[in-house]
């Protein structure tokens, strides 16, 4: 008998701390071809394929554009002497769900496959890692994954996303059906599909999955919050803000400028969307090293927001310096440009997408609508519309998509039905992992319920 | 008492192939059958390959079976079906003089050595600790073997219907089979019961020819075996066929009858195959059609009848006559015999491995309908194989399984272990995932090899298929690198209302586009190499050229597929796992595992219901 080990030949990624803002974050990466990933996105002193096992590398993780995604630490361990018991990488990156999102994008681009759950510890027990025991204890959480996730799926099941997955899927296995129907039956006294309604076909598939690919940022905001630092020039009325909102006094308000050093994260809901707040220690660096750490935090925790809430004094008006030094890190539609203190002084609403006063309350109201509407777009996603917010079921949907433009290029250059079939049959598989459905007897089973076939 | 190696019982298609193959192979066989002029005997239509069949055939012949041969000498048309599409669908097919195939396979097994003919009715499989010993015949024989091949077609407790009136027999005239059924039952055996239909004959004078509409056969013929001379091909003088239609009112005559129709009345339970309805099915679960094709095929060339394809039917005679007399150009037409359905036993096949040995008796194996296929080709394939392995297994020379990757054949079986059919399994093209490599044309260079080393393909044979091997390798390499200049090949690619080109490029690149022959590239450099003008020489050689470099992504992206899979089919099982100790796996996955007992992974992850994650627990398991 053959080597367990040999199935392993992809090259997993996972994030390996919980998910969401932390100090760090761990992204672990096992397999052949873990050591040759990193390192083309990996920028240090030296390759870590020249590394050995177990050291630690500092450097840059640079995305295609050669721009930087962050510094991290890197730590090399080879085969046989790691977790999973191949070559292994974990990357220590700063704690930004937004950060490490990128990378394993980065890693997913370079042939790395998002590891599934438990694979880890699976591949560990298959290559001798762990001993029985613990190996049942592992076939126990692979099998109460598979139960969660069929429990997943069955509510998925009633879902939208599934309902319009299983749609298209049964589209895709009506077209396939009638290539193969040609095929398989060309003798056959039937009409024959025209290549035109196949193509109109496969274009509708993937005008609809690119639909849903777009609501994945919708998606991920309804799952995993909304990103929202809150910056302003020292004494705008920032902390009075949170604690306004949040209605109580966790962040220390006081009239010193440069007083919230650290950030301060606080979460709420509106209309059942939830805001995840970091209160910025201001942009202004000082010369005290504590507060040269707090703008550097500042400064990323603009780059990761999906929204800045730009908060200026009305005694003051528009600190158009700070404006300019936020354009420079995200950009102008992520911002949101409210005016505090209007309990004090009136303002012209044109220059402000808000204006309230953290002392009195007042547009409190009209505050949460914009962050709201900053957060859900201009896209119109109700209630009834199917959304992605899973990265596995983005991937095999950006997987299907792909199949679809290999069977357009076949039609366009004019291919028979076989080969259109190839990438057909993949782009079903793939639909298929979305609704935990794989059958390759399902075109023949349609053929035979829809058509009359057979001498 | 009588003492052989291999008792095959039954000599039809599947029968043939098991007793000429396993005899080559040094092995003493005895095929027994009811009537030795039955041999190979067409039941059904008069009609060899089709889409995927096709395929078959022609993997039959590459390890060295017999029916592209006999198909050949006694083709009275031949014609390639889906020439207009790609390489990978093109499929012959042949329409076969009944008697002189029947004539000409009693001689192919006459004339093989080691190979006796009985002629008598296996009545009862002896086994001895879990191990075949021998058979029981009807004439009360005893004869004592190492190895049962069952191929008994419809013959088992078969039962044809017309009407509401049921005949015992497996074929029309014919005794059906009893006994076998109820031995290997005892064994442990489950058997189920499957149904198929066959159409009326008629006489081939009472058609009114004229107003039909014709359908001749390819102008070149080409033969199926790559053993089948050129030079007298085809043997026989060619026919036509012809096509006429139904229309409303025949679907009412025909739905007049359907209170007696044993389907309906369900005198019949048995189970038919959905791709081959009878014309009262099509009626029923069609209603919105307005008519349905018949075909009229010529049952030979001084036969009388015609049989008429698309009209099965087990309707009563008199319903199937009424109907007859109100299709286009049947009107005066003679009913020599009405057709009729037949039900027979069958083992769901779950119950044999994938060398078609059963995995509860040693040395017992079934092939062809009784492993739930339909098609004299399906039954050919595992009639070869299970041949072939039984002699391997006496000689204790290993085993034989194609994977699905190298043949429909290993698609055919894989599919009969793991999905353990209910209704009579037809082969398609599309039941292959890896259909672009499965070709007709490469069926000699997946197959022969193994045809060679089993002794069933000459070393002349397979010199040759060598010497072609190494001629593909070269010519490949140097049309890769053979560049054609734009003023060379400009006038041609015009005449064929192509982009011309501006700058020089390979002949491999050129070629890919679709509608450039690689022939004409050649005749255009001709002059170029000695080894060019060599390939124009070849065709074959040139043919698998072309299709390889045309379809190269294509065909790349399966290979990288396959490459995956066979990963996961070289992760063994073992064949005594014991899955109740899987605790975590869902229950219809245990379930299945334990029935189908998988030898790999990959084989288990095809078996229908068993989930992914059923996959991940078994491998996991496995590893302790």
């Amino acid at each position: 008998m053959k080597h367990l080990l040999s199935q392993n030949e992809d090259t997993i990624v996972a994030l390996a701390t919980p998910p969401g803002i932390g100090a760090i974050s761990i992204i672990r990466v096992s397999g052949p071809d873990s050591i040759a990933a990193v390192d083309k996105i990996f920028k240090g002193r030296k390759q870590i394929s020249s590394a050995s096992t177990h050291t630690i590398h500092y450097g840059n993780i640079i995305d295609d554009n050669d721009e930087l995604i962050d510094d991290v630490l890197v730590s090399v361990f080879r085969l046989p002497n790691s977790y999973t018991g191949e070559d292994s990488i974990e990357i220590s990156t700063h704690g930004s769900p937004l950060i490490v999102q990128k990378i394993i994008s980065l890693l997913v681009d370079n042939e790395v496959r998002l590891a599934e759950a438990g694979e880890f510890t699976k591949r560990a027990f298959l290559n001798g890692r762990i001993d029985l025991t613990q190996a049942e204890a592992v076939a126990d959480i692979i099998n109460s994954n598979t139960e969660a996730s069929l429990r997943g799926a069955r509510n998925q099941l009633d879902g939208l996303l599934s309902k319009k997955v299983d749609e298209l899927r049964e589209l895709l296995v009506n077209t396939s059906s009638l290539i193969e129907l040609e095929l398989d039956f060309a003798e056959e006294d039937i009409e024959f599909m025209s290549i035109k309604e196949i193509l109109a076909n496969v274009n509708r598939i993937e005008k609809e999955i690119d639909d849903l690919l777009a609501s994945y940022s919708f998606g991920r905001i309804i799952k995993d919050g909304v990103n929202v630092a809150l910056v302003g020039k020292p004494n705008v009325g920032k902390s009075s803000l949170l604690n306004y909102l949040l209605k109580e006094s966790r962040a220390i308000v006081s009239e010193i400028p440069g007083t919230t050093r650290d950030i301060i994260r606080e979460e709420l809901t509106i209309d059942g969307i939830l805001f995840r707040l970091f209160d910025t220690a201001g942009m202004r660096a000082g010369k005290d090293i504590i507060e040269i750490e707090g703008v550097n935090r500042s400064r990323e925790a603009v780059q990761n927001a999906d929204i800045v809430l730009f908060l200026n004094d009305a005694t003051v008006g528009l600190s158009e310096d700070l404006f300019s030094e936020l354009l420079g890190l995200t950009s102008a539609e992520r911002i949101l440009s409210v005016v505090n203190k209007i309990d004090l002084v009136e303002v012209e609403s044109e220059s402000f997408d808000a204006g309230i006063s953290a002392k009195t309350g007042e547009g409190i109201n009209i505050l949460f609508h914009k962050l709201k509407q900053k957060a859900i777009g201009t896209q119109n996603y109700s209630e009834k519309s199917a959304i992605v917010s899973n990265v596995r079921h983005y991937d095999s949907l950006r997987k299907a998509k792909t199949y679809l433009e290999g069977a357009r290029k076949s039609i366009e250059e004019k291919l028979t039905g076989e080969f259109i079939a190839v990438d057909l049959r993949n782009a079903e598989n793939a639909l298929g992992e979305v609704i935990g459905k794989v059958t390759s007897d399902d075109i023949l089973n349609n053929i035979f319920s829809k058509f009359c076939i057979g001498k | 008492m009588k003492e052989i190696d291999i008792v095959v019982v039954g000599g039809g298609h599947a029968g043939i192939e098991a007793a000429i193959a396993a005899a080559k192979m040094d092995c003493s066989v005895g095929v027994v059958t009811m009537d030795k002029s039955a041999f190979g005997r067409l039941s059904c239509n008069p009609a060899i390959g089709g889409s995927a069949k096709g395929h078959l055939v022609h993997e039959i012949d590459a390890l060295g079976g017999v029916m592209g041969l006999i198909a050949d000498l006694t083709g009275i048309q031949f014609r390639t079906l889906n020439k207009s599409k790609g390489p990978a669908v093109w499929a012959g097919r042949s329409q076969n003089d009944r008697k002189i195939y029947s004539k000409i396979a009693s001689q192919f097994v006459e004339s093989t050595e080691n190979l006796e003919i009985i002629e008598d009715s296996v009545i009862e499989a002896i086994e001895e600790d879990k191990k075949i010993i021998g058979v029981r015949t009807a004439k009360g024989n005893y004869i004592k073997c190492k190895a049962l091949i069952v191929c008994s077609g419809t013959f088992l407790n078969g039962l044809m219907h017309t009407g509401l009136q049921a005949t015992a027999g497996g074929r029309f005239g014919e005794r059906p089979s009893i006994g076998l059924t109820e031995s290997l039952l005892k064994m442990g055996f489950e058997s189920g019961r499957l149904k198929t239909g066959t159409p009326p004959r008629l006489h081939k004078n009472s058609i009114n020819w004229s107003i039909l509409e014709e359908q001749p056969g390819d102008i070149p013929p080409l033969p199926f075996s790559r053993r089948t001379s050129k030079e007298n091909f085809p043997y026989l003088t060619q026919l036509s066929c012809y096509i006429t239609y139904t229309d409303k009112k025949v679907h009412g005559i025909l739905e007049k009858g359907f209170d007696h129709s044993p389907m309906y009345t369900g005198l019949i339970s048995g189970i038919g195959p959905r791709y081959c309805p009878s014309i009262e099915d099509k009626v029923k679960r069609f209603s919105d059609k307005e008519r349905h094709q018949l075909f009229l095929e010529p049952e030979g060339l001084d036969s009388d009848l015609i049989y008429l394809n698309g009209f099965a039917t087990s309707l009563p005679a008199e319903i199937q006559l009424e109907a007859l007399a109100n299709i286009k150009g049947l009107e005066e037409a003679k009913m020599v015999r009405p057709g009729y359905a037949v039900e027979y036993d069958y083992f769901p096949p779950y119950q044999v491995d994938l060398t078609l040995e059963t995995k509860l008796i040693e040395g017992l194996y079934f092939a062809g309908q009784v492993n739930g296929t339909s098609g004299y080709e399906e039954a050919a394939g595992q009639g070869l194989v299970a041949g072939i392995n039984a002699a391997l297994k006496i000689q204790k020379r290993g085993e034989f399984i194609l994977k699905r990757s190298e043949a429909y054949v290993g698609v055919l079986i894989d599919d009969l272990v793991g999905k353990s059919t209910n209704e009579p399994y037809r082969m398609f093209t599309s039941r292959a995932e890896h259909r672009l490599v499965l070709r007709q044309d490469n069926a000699d260079r997946r197959l022969m090899k193994y045809g060679f080393e089993f002794g069933l393909i000459s070393r002349d044979m397979f010199n040759e298929l060598a010497r072609r091997e190494i001629l593909i390798t070269k010519s490949k390499d140097l049309i890769s690198k053979s560049k054609i200049t734009p003023s060379q090949v400009n006038p041609y690619l015009e005449s064929i209302e192509t982009t011309p080109m501006d700058n020089a490029e390979t002949i491999e690149k050129i070629v890919r586009r679709p509608e450039v022959s690689l022939r004409d590239l050649l005749e255009i450099v001709k002059n170029g190499s000695e080894d060019l003008n060599q390939l124009l020489n070849d065709n074959r050689v040139l043919e698998q050229i072309e299709i390889e470099t045309k379809y190269s992504g294509y065909i790349q992206r399966q290979l990288d597929l396959i490459e995956k899979m066979n990963r996961l089919e070289d992760l063994l099982i073992p064949l005594n796992f014991n899955y109740s100790n899987l605790k975590s796996i869902s229950t219809e996955g245990r379930e299945k595992l334990s029935k189908v007992k998988p030898r790999s992974i990959a084989q288990a992850s095809r078996i229908s219901g068993v989930t992914p994650s059923d996959i991940s627990v078994l491998l996991v398991y496995l590893k302790s």
